[in-house]
């Protein structure tokens, strides 16, 4: 296996010609291209600029977006998401780290549809709330109920 | 949004009834001449337990929301706290009626993130139980939408064929359904003499079942006339909304995962992708019937070029020694001793696989923290984004055909609500 590349300049000088690395050069925070993939991380403001950069360069399809919880380390929330170019058969992983007590990012339901429902997902079982989301509600959890449930400090049998 | 207080249902006021009512309905309070009905969770034609609130002028369609969450049994939490091998039985029930299929979509996440090479026969069987498997869910399927439609016999015909299939996969795997057979570093167990002519019996007989199944349908002029221009949806429609799978290539995108981005050597064998542009349930329904003929071509390849040699990975410290070797080796003994009892490590990182299900595109996401249990596993199931579009396809149509087009997008509830 070839080692990791880690850092914007790494990545970006061994990959110049990966579109999704031309159209998020002047605002990628943090890359990497580990096992074949690869990953950009972009600052919190700059989600919806990232991806409709990301759909002017050919990547039009959005796969998911979904949350891993490194609590109890900060920042505590990587929103990662997915997105596909189906012409260049190629996946880019966009991450987002939110800190604990500002757990909020713009939605993207404006640029892919798509996004309701996985972001409603991660609202319902992280916490995380997507402002502009037209309809933020639970979505697997009852609608009353209390906690969410793929946080790390939540334990695995639940609350008794 | 602040979480919505709790009605007090036990002892309710005026309020209580009003909130009780109010809170899982996504559409907005009716205009005049509007009603506002209930579908589901107990309805036959959902295909489990999904639930719409539908808004509906006259037998029109107006808005429709999915409500989900009734099977939602936390498998992505579950998953967290067990070790890498023991999350396999887990992904067999998200997509219950394919899951080989998100096997092999799990297996490749974790087989990435460690680096194994997967020997060819370990390959060539995965690909061959992933097509199995792909017509195992298209004949349920099937049989399924056709029942919802009022063409009841089908489903029995259907269901001859997919007997079949079960024994097969009890034959492989010795259990019917939830098989577990394809693990992390190749498959489970060697095939048992006889399966291959089993399946190649299987294979010879299958295409004139198609034959018979589409007698009984294509040219039924009730069938017709409930598909045919049904539950269109624009192709720019499909990509915003995330569609994937045979409702995809019938709005006319020519994309496969197996051919796009091949995976477990997919590159190696010749098949077609069958594409639409008309984008209709009757569309979805040829679309899906010439895949499972392409299906039958692939098990055709796999069969005939089936390679020699080992099923599993050379790695003995992540996957279990064969019994004889366990008793006559110590080293055996050793590595068995600790992959059950602490499970292995796997190197830190993230890894996604992707595959195409019989739904659509399935991904996986695994992410590692260096232990011997995944950090976190987030499940892409088709089924999830295809249902997002269930409105698009519905809108200001009749409500009876609300039926035809759920049966048409091929949902599993387990793979909707993990």
């Amino acid at each position: 296996m070839e080692a990791a590349l880690v850092g914007t300049l790494a990545v970006f000088e061994a990959h110049p010609d990966i579109p999704a690395v031309k159209a998020l050069a002047g605002i990628a925070t943090d890359a990497k291209f580990d096992r074949n993939e690869l990953t950009i991380t972009v600052a919190r403001e700059n989600i919806i600029a990232a991806c409709e950069a990301l759909k002017q360069a050919g990547y039009n399809f959005f796969e998911d977006v979904t949350a891993v919880d490194w609590y109890p380390s900060e920042p505590r929330f990587q929103i990662t998401y997915h997105i596909l170019s189906m012409s260049l058969k190629h996946r880019v992983r966009l991450i987002v780290r939110l800190a604990e007590n500002d757990a909020v990012i713009d939605s993207i339901v404006g640029v892919w549809p798509a996004a309701n429902f996985y972001e409603r997902e991660v609202f319902d079982l992280f916490g995380v709330r997507f402002s502009g989301h037209p309809n933020l509600r639970r979505i697997m959890m009852p609608e009353d109920w209390q906690g969410h449930p793929l946080r790390k400090d939540y334990p695995v049998e639940g609350y008794r | 949004m602040a979480p919505v207080a709790a009605p007090d249902m036990l002892n309710p006021g005026v309020e209580d009834v009003v909130a009780d009512a109010q809170r899982h309905q996504g559409v907005p309070a009716p205009k005049d001449q509007t009603m506002v009905i209930n579908m589901g969770p107990q309805h036959p034609s959902t295909h489990g337990v999904l639930r719409l609130v539908l808004e509906i002028d006259g037998e029109t369609v107006v808005s429709l929301a999915p409500d989900i969450g009734y099977l939602h049994t936390g498998i992505e939490k579950t998953c967290e706290a067990k070790f890498y091998q023991q999350v396999v039985p887990l992904t067999d029930r998200i997509d219950y009626l394919s899951p080989m299929t998100n096997n092999t979509a799990y297996a490749l996440a974790v087989e990435k993130l460690l680096d194994l090479e997967i020997p060819a026969k370990a390959q060539w069987l995965r690909v061959m139980f992933n097509e199995l498997m792909r017509i195992n869910s298209h004949l349920v399927w099937l049989g399924t939408h056709a029942m919802d439609i009022g063409a009841l016999t089908v489903f029995l015909y259907c269901f001859r064929e997919r007997e079949q299939l079960q024994r097969i996969f009890e034959a492989v795997a010795g259990q019917r359904m939830m098989t577990s057979y394809i693990r992390i570093g190749g498959v489970s167990l060697e095939p048992p003499l006889g399966l291959f002519d089993f399946i190649q019996a299987f294979l010879n007989d299958f295409p004139s079942k198609i034959d018979q199944y589409e007698g009984l349908l294509s040219n039924n002029p009730i069938w017709i006339n409930r598909l045919k221009g049904v539950g269109y949806i624009s192709p720019e429609d499909a990509i915003a909304l995330g569609v994937t799978g045979p409702p995809l290539r019938a709005a006319g995108i020519d994309f496969d995962v197996r051919r796009d981005m091949p995976y477990s050597s997919y590159e190696k064998f010749q098949f077609n992708v069958p594409v639409s542009t008309e984008s209709d349930v009757w569309a979805r329904y040829v679309l899906r019937m010439q895949e499972m003929r392409e299906s039958v071509k692939i098990c055709q390849q796999a069969l005939d070029g089936m390679p020699e040699g080992p099923i599993t990975a050379d790695a003995p410290k992540i996957i279990l020694p064969g019994r004889e070797q366990m008793k006559t080796q110590m080293e055996a003994l050793i590595h068995h001793f600790k992959i059950v009892t602490e499970g292995f490590a796997v190197p830190a990182g993230e890894a996604t696989s992707s595959v195409e299900a019989a739904h659509g595109m399935m991904n996986y996401y695994v992410v590692s923290d260096g232990t011997a249990k995944p950090y976190r596993v987030h499940m892409r199931n088709a089924d999830f984004a295809n249902l997002q579009a269930l409105e698009t396809m519905c809108k200001g149509r009749l409500l009876a055909d609300v039926v035809a087009v759920i049966g048409s997008i091929d949902i599993v509830l387990g793979a909707i609500d993990r």
